[in-house]
């Protein structure tokens, strides 16, 4: 049995929380520019360049990337031998999402009803998915999710009749309702399985992998690759002006599911697609 | 080479816009978002003068992420303008004619930017850092508690947009993306 101090969360989430917003992931770094190589709209080079130069600057000056910093999605993957001590996991995970945005001058966007408004004020509470796993760690995954994009997702129970055609349509369908909005070019996270609950938590998981992975399973890897190039010839383009580059990437998660149905959910993100990591 | 073009947004200078333009847009603006357009409308409606002289403005939807110190203002990309669709006719009615901002908008807003020659200007969403270069002053004039929402007076220089629907009707959603996929058959 391990004993971790949730100061030591609070910590690591508050400077997550940073780091996240200023500094995009090595993968969506190089997608874009990879996107940027094969580009062939006149209006999208400039666009696709005009994001380079933002990361860039985000990265050098230590400032937001985009001035949505989002809901703070907070995944912790505990080891069962971890004994959490000193007081409220959730407490804890609260307080560094309330330093993290203080300190690091990022955007209070959270409201506490969600009819009746009214600004929290720091932008907890942090949407905190917790996963008991085997080992003695604690691995601390934040994403910060901006809501342009969150506004575009969709999620439907599929008949299992409607089959794989099904679930392809939907995706499209997806991407081109979406349209400008998400801020293209945009990452596709996709969830299927599971119960309604379940399919969406996947496709928000989906948006967490690195881009340049694979599902481990043939079919889906195949799958990721297909739709990923459709979606590329839609010629919705970087910010919906034309062009190639309509997504950077499109990732899926699976789970069994019940015989009668075949949820699907996709959950959308723009080209800002952010999370950092870390082990305690 | 993008054109330049200096603010107020005068109706001759609005009607010679053309969607699919790049731009590079000097002077003064104001943002706004949804619950800053909610209240102006309201004030609007109980006959009250709104916090800035809407005559030829130009209105940015945007929330910047706060200043850090030394800064003017703090990352600050466009936000999603159809949330702005329920007041952006109302707003055009008394006089404003710009709009900075990202996304789709309603027939009912064309139609009123057709009436009263108004101009839908994209900014790159997600570029907020990029974008805070050109902000040069920044000075926040009511609601401020709104937060992020707050009503500001921004002065920008060559801020780099897009003119996506013009005072015609023109929308560069569809021409773009329909010019892309013709010049690959």
């Amino acid at each position: 049995m391990r004993e971790i101090n949730v100061s030591t969360l609070t910590d690591v989430i508050e400077k997550l929380c940073m780091e996240a917003n200023e500094h995009l992931p090595e993968d969506v770094k190089c997608a874009i520019r990879d996107c940027r190589a094969c580009e062939d709209g006149e209006i999208a080079k400039g666009v696709l360049d005009n994001i380079i130069e933002n990361f860039e600057i985000a990265d050098r000056e230590n400032v937001p990337i985009c001035q949505d910093t989002g809901m703070a999605c907070v995944f912790l993957e505990i080891g069962q031998d971890v004994h959490l001590v000193g007081g409220d996991l959730t407490e804890a995970v609260n307080e560094g999402v309330r330093r993290g945005y203080d300190k690091g001058y990022l955007r209070k966007s959270v409201v506490k009803d969600p009819v009746r408004r009214g600004n929290t004020g720091d932008n907890t509470p942090a949407m905190l998915y917790t996963e008991i796993v085997p080992g003695e760690n604690v691995k601390v995954t934040v994403g910060p999710k901006g809501f342009g994009s969150e506004n575009m997702s969709a999620i439907r129970m599929f008949k299992p009749s409607a089959g794989l055609q099904g679930i392809k349509d939907f995706i499209i369908e997806t991407v081109e309702t979406a349209g400008p909005n998400p801020c293209p070019p945009m990452v596709v996270g996709v969830g299927i399985g599971g119960t309604f609950d379940k399919a969406a938590l996947l496709a928000k998981k989906a948006l967490m992998r690195p881009l340049n992975s694979s599902n481990p399973d043939p079919f889906y890897a195949d799958l990721e690759k297909e739709m990923l190039e459709k979606i590329n010839e839609l010629g919705i383009g970087p910010q919906g002006f034309g062009g190639r580059t309509t997504a950077i990437g499109l990732n899926i998660e699976t789970l069994p599911t019940h015989i009668a149905g075949m949820p699907c959910a996709i959950n959308i993100n723009c080209h800002v697609t952010r999370h950092k990591t870390e082990v305690i | 080479m993008p054109r330049k073009i200096t603010l107020p947004l005068t109706e001759e200078l609005a009607r010679s816009l053309h969607a699919g333009e790049e731009v590079l847009l000097t002077g003064t603006i104001y943002t706004s978002r949804d619950a800053g357009h909610k209240r102006m409308c309201e004030a609007l409606a109980r006959g009250e003068e709104l916090p800035f002289d809407p005559k030829d403005a130009t209105i940015y939807y945007v929330g910047p992420t706060p200043a850090k110190p030394g800064q003017v203002i703090g990352s600050a990309g466009p936000t999603t303008s159809g949330r702005m669709d329920a007041y952006a006719p109302t707003m055009m009615s008394v006089g404003a004619r710009g709009m900075i901002g990202k996304g789709a908008r309603l027939p009912e807003v064309v139609e009123a930017m057709k009436k009263y020659g108004g101009v839908y200007f994209g900014a790159i969403g997600g570029a907020g850092a990029l974008l805070a270069k050109c902000i040069k002053k920044a000075e926040l004039i009511a609601y401020e508690d709104l937060g992020a929402e707050a009503l500001r007076r921004l002065y920008v220089e060559d801020m780099p947009l897009v003119v996506i629907i013009d005072s015609e009707g023109n929308n560069l959603y569809e021409e773009g993306r329909k010019a892309y996929l013709q010049s690959r058959k």
